[in-house]
């Protein structure tokens, strides 16, 4: 075990699968020699080489096209998209191509992609380098959509979606990036290296794509997150001392309706939580397949707390963001429901 | 600041919208277009710097001159065998062409695209390849599948979504796929193939492998983005691969000056690039064999990626959808000025006294009666529209390698559906 932050842990599960397999390749803007903007893939090519990690054209839809044709090759590539609101170039190829490929060719070709990209706000970044784009995803047939919240996981889930043989993307909360944030931007920010999810072994391991994590365990009311708002929605718990269960969705496609639904039915209410604007976020998709599941175990209406229906916005960054007050807000609403 | 203060007296700016020459019933008149003798061309070396070999986009490869004899330093010299082989696969095109268009007209399917007049730009270009390299075609490209093997059998069965469709009848016809003869899958999107391409080309060099790629888009869609990430991209890590570009003047009802063809040449965008490019003669097949030949060499020795643009004619609609009447001279197709690829390969072959008139309607009659035996077959396996041909299942089937719980939640939906709206098929089952 060795201590590391997010990216470190990438950075690890990114080594292992290169040394592993020769058809793991990593491409995109600045990993080369540099190793990235945020530094996910330093020392990647010293070690592995220049064919196998190398900066490319500023071209997303370059970087995503070349990945399904080096695929259909036989490769495993790993594109990293430099910022999440930098994916839409690429759109086409994602949605069209890497998603259907498997469909349209009856099997004959697959796209076994991992799609990194770093998203999410709370850096200051203004309105494009902050977005949450992952319903656009989750809405795409034939696309998985996974999103860690610790490094541990990081590592773990990147090598279990490096090894899956259907195009995956792989969300980093890159405000998590260095140490988990609570949602309380004025206080200081504490670094990975003082929780134990960032105990993470050096080899080769692996977690499952489909799998959610109950990270509290409680009665009052089922909490659903990922990414970064998985450790706010914690803080405001223990900060209003409801005993709610969280869970960590980790993968939204495919989903682990098993775990939520189990939770569900035991506590009867269910908050749901994410950075993304509200309307068709993917809280929405999370708000219908609880109540079409769980809707005679429910007490009280599910909630929802998200980021506004507005680009995110620089200066306001604080004001927009879904922090313990909009939180706070609704969990003492749905659970003081239990008393009236 | 450059304010004029008697801009009052300029012109208003005005905006060019482009207008083809020709509309519905107007006189075609292609004195104007130039073609440059055939064998004029200089033929560069493989390894040429791109710098050097310019002028070759404005210019435009001929081998086959005005008495359809060979000429030239880009004559490839072809055995009579082979020649003979490409004139029977270009004619065995038109043929299932002809047909399949006309099954669609008869209600068999829900639609075909025919590749008339643009045979050489598929066929040939497929000879001059490797059987394993690696093609990314468009939807016009049938082809290369006829040079490389295909069952026409197959072909159909995917024309009809019938019951042996090895696409399980969930690709629009004419999207075909084999990865066996090394055809990618076929996407409606437009030049979505020409990255892919390129990645697939990268993925070869990096493994130190020997296969090249091949890619097939049309002028009109060359305004894709994905057309220049290709481009540069291909350029940036000099990847094996040739691009070509089937310029036949018309996508769907714009022409080429939607894609900018009025200012330039589309074998033009490769100087642009510092990537090799040729404009070649796409309805004379020994010029577009012999370019293909020479991106090929050129690409497999490590001398980077080739543009090539076919010039050539879409004669026929774009599509079973479409109606060419409505928007252009029925005239271009009669005077287009460089013929077609069949006629102009079956008179080099009389012209080498290797072949005769009476011999190629004899091949006519056996391409149209092949047709007819493989379409009898493959309507046995059913037709679009007649039938529920594939278990519903299989619609849920290769979303994802193993079916998530959702879409078995959804499988389970369809097919008690299938009882309901479909109980004698059901019964029959």
């Amino acid at each position: 075990m060795t201590t590391m932050n997010m990216i470190e842990a990438i950075n690890s599960g990114l080594d292992n699968m290169m040394a592993r397999d020769d058809d793991v390749v990593i491409m995109g803007e600045d990993v080369g020699y540099f190793g990235g903007v945020f530094r996910a893939t330093a020392g990647l090519q010293e070690k592995h080489g220049k064919t196998r990690c190398f900066d490319t054209p500023i071209s997303e839809c370059g970087i995503i096209g070349v990945a399904v044709g080096m695929a259909a090759y036989g490769m495993r590539p790993v594109p990293e998209i430099q910022f999440a609101d930098y994916i839409y170039p690429g759109l086409d190829q994602l949605v069209s191509e890497a998603a259907r490929l498997r469909y349209r060719s009856a099997a004959e070709f697959t796209s076994a992609i991992t799609v990194r990209s770093p998203f999410g706000g709370g850096i200051f970044g203004g309105q494009t380098h902050s977005q949450s784009p992952e319903s656009m995803f989750t809405h795409v047939c034939g696309l998985k959509t996974v999103i860690p919240s610790t490094p541990y996981d990081a590592k773990g889930l990147l090598i279990s979606a490096i090894e899956d043989n259907d195009p995956v993307m792989f969300f980093e909360p890159k405000r998590i990036y260095n140490g988990p944030f609570t949602g309380y931007y004025d206080k200081p920010v504490e670094p990975w290296s003082k929780f134990e999810s960032s105990e993470v072994p050096e080899d080769y391991y692996k977690i499952p794509i489909g799998k959610a994590n109950i990270v509290r365990e409680g009665e009052a009311v089922t909490v659903l997150a990922y990414g970064t708002m998985v450790h706010v929605a914690n803080a405001v718990v223990e900060e209003h001392g409801v005993d709610a269960e969280v869970i960590d969705l980790r993968t939204l496609v495919p989903l682990d309706i098993e775990t939520i639904e189990a939770s569900v039915k035991k506590t009867g209410r269910c908050l749901i939580i994410h950075e993304a604007t509200r309307t068709s976020g993917f809280g929405a998709e999370l708000s219908a397949l609880v109540q079409e599941r769980c809707f005679y175990h429910l007490e009280a209406p599910i909630e929802r707390v998200t980021g506004f229906d507005t680009p995110y916005p620089h200066s306001l960054e604080w004001a927009y963001f879904p922090g313990p007050v909009r939180i706070g807000e609704a969990l003492e609403k749905i659970v003081g429901e239990l008393t009236s | 600041m450059a304010d004029d203060n008697s801009k009052t007296n300029l012109p208003p700016l005005s905006l060019h919208v482009p207008e083809p020459k020709y509309r519905p019933g107007d006189t075609v008149d292609y004195s104007d277009v130039d073609i440059p003798s055939a064998g004029d061309q200089p033929r560069p070396d493989v390894s040429s710097d791109p710098a050097i070999m310019r002028e070759m986009v404005y210019d435009m490869v001929r081998v086959l001159d005005e008495d359809y004899k060979a000429v030239g330093p880009w004559d490839p010299k072809l055995s009579d065998d082979t020649l003979l082989k490409m004139l029977k696969t270009m004619a065995q095109v038109r043929a299932f062409d002809d047909r399949l268009h006309r099954m669609q007209r008869q209600g068999k399917t829900s639609f075909y695209m025919k590749s008339t007049g643009e045979e050489a730009t598929s066929v040939a270009a497929a000879m001059a390849l490797h059987s394993d390299d690696m093609c990314f075609p468009s939807y016009r490209q049938q082809g290369i599948l006829f040079v490389r093997g295909y069952p026409m059998v197959d072909m159909i069965n995917q024309i009809f979504s019938n019951r042996e469709d090895k696409l399980k009848g969930r690709q629009l016809p004419i999207m075909y796929c084999s990865r066996r003869l090394g055809f990618f899958s076929i996407s409606g999107n437009l030049a979505t193939q020409y990255p892919q391409a390129v990645g697939w080309a990268m993925a070869s060099a990096a493994k130190g492998d020997t296969r090249i790629a091949a890619t097939w888009c049309g002028e009109g869609s060359t305004a894709e983005g994905d057309f220049h990430s290709a481009m540069t991209f291909a350029t940036v890590y000099n990847a094996p691969i040739i691009m070509n570009v089937v310029n036949n003047q018309w996508a769907i009802s714009s022409f080429s000056g939607f894609a900018g063809g009025e200012r330039t040449t589309f074998a033009a965008r490769a100087a642009g690039y510092g990537i090799a490019g040729l404009r070649v003669d796409g309805n004379d097949p020994l010029a577009v064999y012999a370019a293909t030949q020479w991106a090929a060499e050129r690409a497999r020795t490590n001398n980077g990626p080739t543009l090539i643009e076919h010039f050539t004619y879409r004669a026929e609609a774009h599509s079973t959808s479409d109606d060419p009447s409505a928007y252009r001279s029925a005239q271009e197709r009669e005077e287009w000025p460089l013929g077609d690829p069949i006629t102009r390969l079956k008179r080099h072959l009389i012209h080498r006294g290797v072949w005769s008139k009476e011999q190629h309607e004899a091949l006519d009659k056996d391409c149209i009666e092949a047709v007819k035996v493989a379409t009898k077959e493959a309507e046995k396996n059913g037709i679009l529209g007649h039938g529920l041909h594939q278990p519903f299942e299989t619609m849920f089937q290769d979303v994802f390698e193993e079916m998530p719980w959702h879409l078995k939640e959804q499988s389970e939906q369809a097919n008690k559906e299938r009882e309901i709206k479909w109980p004698d098929a059901e019964a029959s089952r």
